[in-house]
């Protein structure tokens, strides 16, 4: 098993790469010659796009920018950022800890709604509230965010005055600002994710509560709550595991229209600014950050696979 | 127990009053570096309204106003003097004065990646006379430099902290306006600070002002009702009713420097050599069929200008007696028949990816058709629409213009012969003359009798078509008082004052 995991631990440095080979080539596929952008008004004087493409290295080969940036970031310096004229390594850890406050709210949210829900709907299989939390499940998956982010700002805050429609107050700065600016975001996007784990679970659940060990385990005369949590959850959570961890990455990359409706400093806002005004270094820093997030989440579900699973370690 | 309460009630009040001294501004979108060198972009230089004082201002009727210089003189036509404010320092407490003024004007003529090395072009060398004058030689007369100066490129920086700071400077921006920098987070918030050693510190009221950038307008208006920001420098036309139902927020709308139209491929590449890149009597029908006014109507609640011509009609330069012309469908379909040219025409129209600006080619492709063209719509994202304007891949093009307070801003770039902006390759030698000429006089009914030259032959030819000239709408609280709408659409801090 151990030595599992270090093979795991090892597919990370070629998995990075990868993905930095990757991010840099997808980026001059994209439409619009930054040096343009970047000249602004001034985009019809030769002499200033002359500049700007020798200054950033635009005007060298393709594969010079490349190991010229590389170089950069295998030394922990992501560049600078071409529109603001900040190093994207402090953008960076500017926008982390929104980033992480608020899908980490998210996903929490997530879970305490679609793991409960998707065990009701497996237990009361085809009955009353197996109905409701379906409906549930498919009102959430089929709600945009912007609309649903939308609705919420004009109730709670427009109407009612409850919570500040946009905006982010760190953790450190008020917490009891800090979750109010945060809670309405985090649930338009946790409610979406609570749907598809519901799905899930639900259909994980059936499939285990279908087994033979859990007839076994009933013939035995364990009690219902017992044979559900001990028996059936346990293993129907594989699957959920997985998906949560990658839900949870998704997260983490970003929440592009639900942070641009409430204004949240994160890195969905950073990276479609940075796409928009073609600021490949904070578009590749950031992608950087959050492959490796991914990665080292989906590590952390292998390991959660063993936590779950004794028979695992056996492997 | 009473004493209680007057405490209590003390502090409210002071509490309050701690509330009230914070202005909240919304901008449309998060600025670019925040260095007046470097700084391109139009919120940008709402921001450096707070922070960085210029030798000149412009004032509501466009009229250049002393700011750091207290006057000017031409000396010669090539040879403009400045007088400077007496007393003035920098948010780090160095003065102002010629050096730093000399020391500023070069560093926006040679910095290595400055936009405001155009702008400066006429600029010879700086000459200080004394302490507090300096002396501009220029290397031809130049009409617009005065607005030059009335904008980022009059913006002056002390020589110590900014060498000190090298490329770093825009990230801690030091200059003599009302507020100093305080903080950013980028796409999230920017923070000045009162300036206690402002030179006019009696006109400013609040101790703090943070601007914070809102893309989506409703969430915009959202927050301004909730009064979770003071002031939107930007409310779009659809949500005029919205903000104006509401007793707690007023509207302020007020004519602006830009416009929006058509520029029509002429020579800049393959496809020029569409029908209507070459035919003006084409560019001519298109134009008479369509209805602006109805345009307007529809996608801008008809809060818009329509015009014919690039030129403000705030600007004294404006011609009146050029107004635009109406719909006229059979003039339209003369013309087409005088060309020769069978319909259907087609007609490829570049247009950036915005929601109003999709709407308004859909109304214009419904207007056309009745002529005889085929307008097909290309919507496309705006970096990708100003590459393929630079290559001169389109036929036709929907772009705006944010507007600059001397004509020559909004026009030499885009219709001089090999001027940066003029996509089309547009090439008349009337329309050089005249622009050329009007560079070189001060003279406004001179400049203007140039300009109704220029317009002249402009609507003969057609290379761009002027639709609208957008209003400036901006949405503030109530109890914001003092604020005075200048058609470049800046908000400056100066009166503004929160009432009770």
């Amino acid at each position: 098993m151990k030595s599992n995991i270090a093979g795991r631990i090892a597919q990370i440095v070629p998995t990075m790469l990868l993905v930095s080979v990757l991010v840099f080539c997808l980026q001059q596929l994209m439409p619009g010659d930054p040096a343009l952008v970047l000249a602004g008004e001034e985009r019809g004087d030769p002499r200033v796009l002359a500049q700007i493409r020798a200054e950033l290295w635009l005007d060298q080969p393709l594969i010079a920018q490349y190991f010229h940036w590389i170089g950069r970031v295998l030394h922990g310096d992501l560049g600078f950022s071409w529109h603001i004229r900040q190093p994207v390594v402090a953008l960076v850890m500017q926008k982390l800890p929104v980033t992480l406050q608020l899908g980490g709210m998210a996903f929490v949210i997530a879970v305490l709604i679609g793991v409960p829900t998707g065990i009701v709907a497996a237990v009361y299989r085809n009955r009353f509230w197996d109905y409701v939390a379906n409906a549930v499940g498919l009102a959430g998956l089929s709600t945009p965010n912007f609309w649903l982010g939308i609705m919420m700002i004009l109730l709670f805050s427009v109407n009612l005055g409850w919570l500040p429609p946009s905006g982010f107050v760190p953790l450190s700065e008020d917490w009891h600002q800090s979750l109010a600016t945060t809670i309405m975001p985090a649930f338009v996007l946790g409610n979406a994710i609570a749907a598809v784990l519901m799905r899930h679970t639900r259909s994980a659940m059936l499939s285990a509560l279908d087994q033979d060990y859990i007839r076994t385990a009933r013939a035995k005369g364990l009690s219902n709550w017992h044979v559900l949590t001990r028996h059936a959850l346990r293993n129907a959570l594989m699957p959920v595991v997985t998906l949560g961890a990658l839900e949870l990455g998704a997260l983490l990359s970003g929440a592009v229209l639900t942070e641009q409706v409430f204004s949240i400093p994160g890195f969905g806002k950073m990276t479609v600014d940075a796409v928009f005004n073609r600021d490949f270094p904070v578009v590749q820093g950031v992608v950087l950050v959050t492959a490796f997030l991914f990665v080292m989440l989906n590590l952390a579900a292998d390991l959660l696979y063993v936590v779950i699973n004794p028979r695992l370690r056996r492997s | 127990m009473r004493r209680f309460l007057l405490t209590t009630a003390a502090l409210l009040a002071v509490a309050t009053a701690a509330q009230a001294q914070t202005l909240r501004i919304a901008l449309r979108q998060d600025t670019d570096v925040l260095d007046p060198t470097l700084t391109r972009t139009y919120v940008g230089r709402i921001v450096f309204a707070g922070l960085c004082d210029k030798l000149f201002d412009i004032n509501d009727k466009l009229e250049i106003v002393p700011q750091l210089a207290t006057s000017y003189e031409w000396a010669d036509p090539k040879t403009l003097v400045l007088h400077l404010r007496q007393g003035v320092t920098f948010h780090n407490g160095e003065l102002l004065d010629a050096t730093a003024v000399k020391y500023s004007l070069e560093r926006h003529m040679t910095l290595q990646g400055s936009f405001r090395r155009a702008e400066l072009s006429s600029v010879d060398r700086v000459e200080i006379i004394d302490p507090m004058t300096v002396r501009l030689v220029l290397k031809a007369p130049s009409s617009p430099l005065l607005a030059q100066l009335s904008d980022r490129a009059g913006m002056i920086l002390p020589p110590k902290a900014t060498e000190a700071a090298g490329k770093d400077f825009g990230q801690r921006p030091i200059c003599s306006g009302p507020f100093m920098f305080s903080e950013r987070v980028a796409q999230d918030r920017i923070v000045l600070t009162r300036f206690p050693g402002y030179w006019d510190a009696a006109k400013i009221h609040f101790d703090k002002v943070i601007y914070q950038p809102m893309t989506d307008p409703a969430v915009t208006v959202a927050n301004l009702r909730t009064g979770s920001i003071d002031l939107a420098e930007y409310i779009l036309p659809t949500d005029v009713a919205t903000v104006k139902g509401d007793a707690k927020l007023r509207i302020v709308s007020s004519p602006g420097l830009g416009y929006l139209g058509i520029t029509f491929n002429l020579a800049n590449g393959e496809r020029a050599k569409s029908p209507i890149g070459q035919n003006a009597l084409l560019r001519q029908a298109f134009e008479a069929a369509i209805d602006r006014k109805a345009l307007i109507d529809v996608v801008f609640n008809g809060m818009f200008t329509p015009t014919a011509q690039g030129v403000s009609p705030a600007s004294p330069y404006y011609v009146p007696e050029l107004p635009p012309p109406g719909r006229d469908l059979a003039r339209a379909k003369a013309l087409i028949a005088q060309s020769g040219i069978k319909t259907p025409i087609t007609v490829t129209i570049n247009v950036p990816n915005q929601p109003d600006q999709a709407q308004l080619a859909e109304v214009m492709q419904a207007m056309v058709k009745e002529a005889g063209f085929d307008l097909k719509i290309n919507l496309i994202e705006f970096a990708s629409s100003l590459t393929a304007a630079a290559q001169g891949n389109f036929e036709a093009y929907q772009i705006g213009w944010s507007g600059r307070s001397d004509p020559d801003g909004n026009l030499y770039a885009f219709m001089h012969t090999g001027a940066g902006q003029n996509d089309g390759h547009y090439s008349n030698p009337a329309v050089d003359e005249a622009l050329d000429q009007a560079r070189q006089t001060s003279d406004i009914a001179e400049r203007r009798a140039l300009y109704a030259q220029l317009w002249q032959q402009e609507r003969k030819d057609l290379p761009l078509l002027y639709l609208y000239a957008p209003v400036n709408i901006v949405g503030h609280s109530a109890k914001l008082t003092g604020f005075r709408p200048v058609p470049d659409g800046l908000i400056r801090l100066q009166g503004l004052e929160m009432g009770k």
